[in-house]
């Protein structure tokens, strides 16, 4: 297999991008009549869903606490979404992973006090895979939290980034990250800069780490403009027929 | 009249809707002013008045708070509600009201057959799945909150009890207003409870003599006879509310009678 070039000599990726920009993203929040949030997200090919219910009665009354509520976060990856069709279990150590990432990501940021011995459920639904998969998942979750009317201190946008060749990219697609890269997610809070989740697995030199974390919070700022309008629109929509 | 307004309360008190609403998402600082006091849907930090939900800014005088578009019901005291068991325990039902937690109906709040004074004895716990099983439609008032937060159910009057000879539609809570009855009789043969928690049950009209009622059928779980022409009423009215309610029309007994005609 040919090695592509990942950064051509003008400096275009592989999919004609310039380092600093993000792929075309589409969401759309309340898509599931059955939760009480869900949204619709997708980062270019990416594309991931995710309903929020609760907070309602907890399944386990052996893990509900009395001051809070508790989060539960399902990933489930469908067979079809990867180029080569194959079927995960529920078990995989790799998505209970990313499961707990997301898990990890929304503790600190959603206000379970206001919930006591309640659950919230998230679940997460990978309908195509191109690169990119955990930041789509933690901002799907995002956007349907706020369907959902759970109280948050903010939203929380996440973003991919890792060095390609020559430069500092975000939002890195499939055939970059399969290939020599090295990738970090961050989640962050767009208010106050806050970083809730940091996820790196490959080596990346320290020199080249501040330019990628600074790359990655820009982009993390554009995907709260993103994110933001589609919410207030809803919003704006909604208020005004039930004003009516 | 509606308890939460739905139009922004403001010092000009017009209430104009459009202009005036006040949308704010999760994140963003309502007001700098340390003089108003946070309602809920918001928090407080660096002495700023944060939101911390989508929704819509409701200001009374000096209190701020947020009113999120989609939210789980929150109940009040005297509030009627429908809800399904979904569990019997020691002396007690769990009822699925759409709340935060599960609504505890208790064996002594419910009305025991063969009158309505007649006094709880050993044998009625033992054969609580003859009262209410798992899976029965109920409707109930909201007596008192338990220290958690969970309601605590009755059904002492004749008007509560087990749900018949009708179907279920669950809507947004939000979308169910408070009114002076829940428990309307249409013009077409059809009753319909509306429940303040967005559950709703349509039902074939019963003709209701409150001194006639057998108190010994209360419970049963038979359904009468119901006429194919009685069925398509309540599919339509039914049909009628679903619509409402993706449309976000506030529901009551009068729309839903224009919506029917």
């Amino acid at each position: 297999m040919s090695r592509a070039e990942l950064l051509s000599p003008e400096g275009l990726r592989i999919d004609g991008r310039r380092p600093a920009e993000l792929r075309k993203i589409t969401s759309t929040t309340c898509v599931l009549s059955q939760a009480d949030g869900s949204a619709y997200l997708e980062h270019g090919n990416t594309k991931v869903l995710a309903a929020v219910y609760g907070p309602r009665e907890a399944r386990h009354r052996a893990l509900v606490l009395h001051d809070r509520a508790i989060l539960n976060v399902e990933l489930n990856v469908a067979p079809f979404s990867t180029g080569e069709r194959r079927r995960r279990s529920k078990n995989d150590k790799r998505l209970l992973e990313m499961a707990s990432f997301v898990k990890q990501t929304f503790e600190p940021v959603v206000i379970a006090t206001l919930y006591p011995r309640s659950q919230i459920d998230i679940y997460l639904q990978v309908i195509q895979h191109d690169g990119g998969t955990l930041q789509a998942c933690i901002n799907a979750t995002t956007m349907a939290l706020i369907d959902a009317g759970i109280a948050m201190t903010d939203y929380v946008c996440a973003c991919t980034a890792g060095w390609v060749e020559r430069e500092a990219a975000i939002d890195l697609n499939y055939i970059e990250e399969s290939s020599d890269t090295s990738e970090v997610t961050i989640a962050m809070l767009p208010k106050s800069s806050k970083i809730t989740l940091t996820q790196m697995e490959s080596r990346l030199h320290v020199d080249k780490l501040e330019e990628v974390f600074r790359l990655a919070g820009e982009g993390c700022k554009q995907m709260y403009e993103v994110m933001d309008k589609t919410i207030r629109d809803r919003a704006e929509d909604l208020a005004r027929k039930m004003a009516v | 009249m509606e308890l939460d307004g739905d139009h922004e309360d403001g010092a000009d008190g017009s209430g104009v809707k459009d202009s005036s609403l006040h949308v704010v998402t999760p994140g963003e600082v309502i007001t700098n002013d340390t003089a108003f006091m946070r309602g809920h849907g918001t928090y407080i930090e660096n002495e700023k008045v944060v939101s911390s939900v989508a929704g819509v800014v409701d200001r009374v005088n000096k209190l701020i708070s947020v009113r999120p578009l989609h939210t789980r019901y929150t109940g009040e005291i005297g509030d009627v509600v429908v809800g399904r068991i979904t569990e019997v325990a020691q002396k007690r039902w769990k009822v699925d009201v759409s709340a935060r937690q599960d609504a505890i109906l208790m064996l002594s709040s419910i009305n025991l057959p063969g009158g309505v004074q007649r006094r709880k004895q050993e044998s009625d716990e033992l054969q609580m799945r003859s009262f209410f099983m798992e899976g029965d439609l109920v409707v109930a008032e909201v007596q008192a909150f338990f220290g958690d937060g969970a309601y605590s159910l009755h059904t002492r009057s004749l008007k509560y009890g087990k749900l018949r000879n009708g179907s279920f539609i669950s809507v947004p809570p939000a979308l169910v207003q408070r009114c002076k009855s829940h428990f309307h009789s249409l013009a077409c043969g059809v009753d319909v409870i509306l429940g303040l928690n967005g559950y709703i049950w349509v039902s074939a009209h019963v003709p209701q003599n409150l001194d006639e009622i057998d108190t010994e059928l209360v419970y049963s779980n038979k359904n009468k006879d119901i006429t194919p022409r009685d069925r398509e009423s309540i599919a339509r009215v039914g049909n009628c509310i679903r619509a409402l309610a993706d449309e976000f029309i506030f529901i009551n007994d009068t729309i839903i009678s224009f919506a029917y005609e």
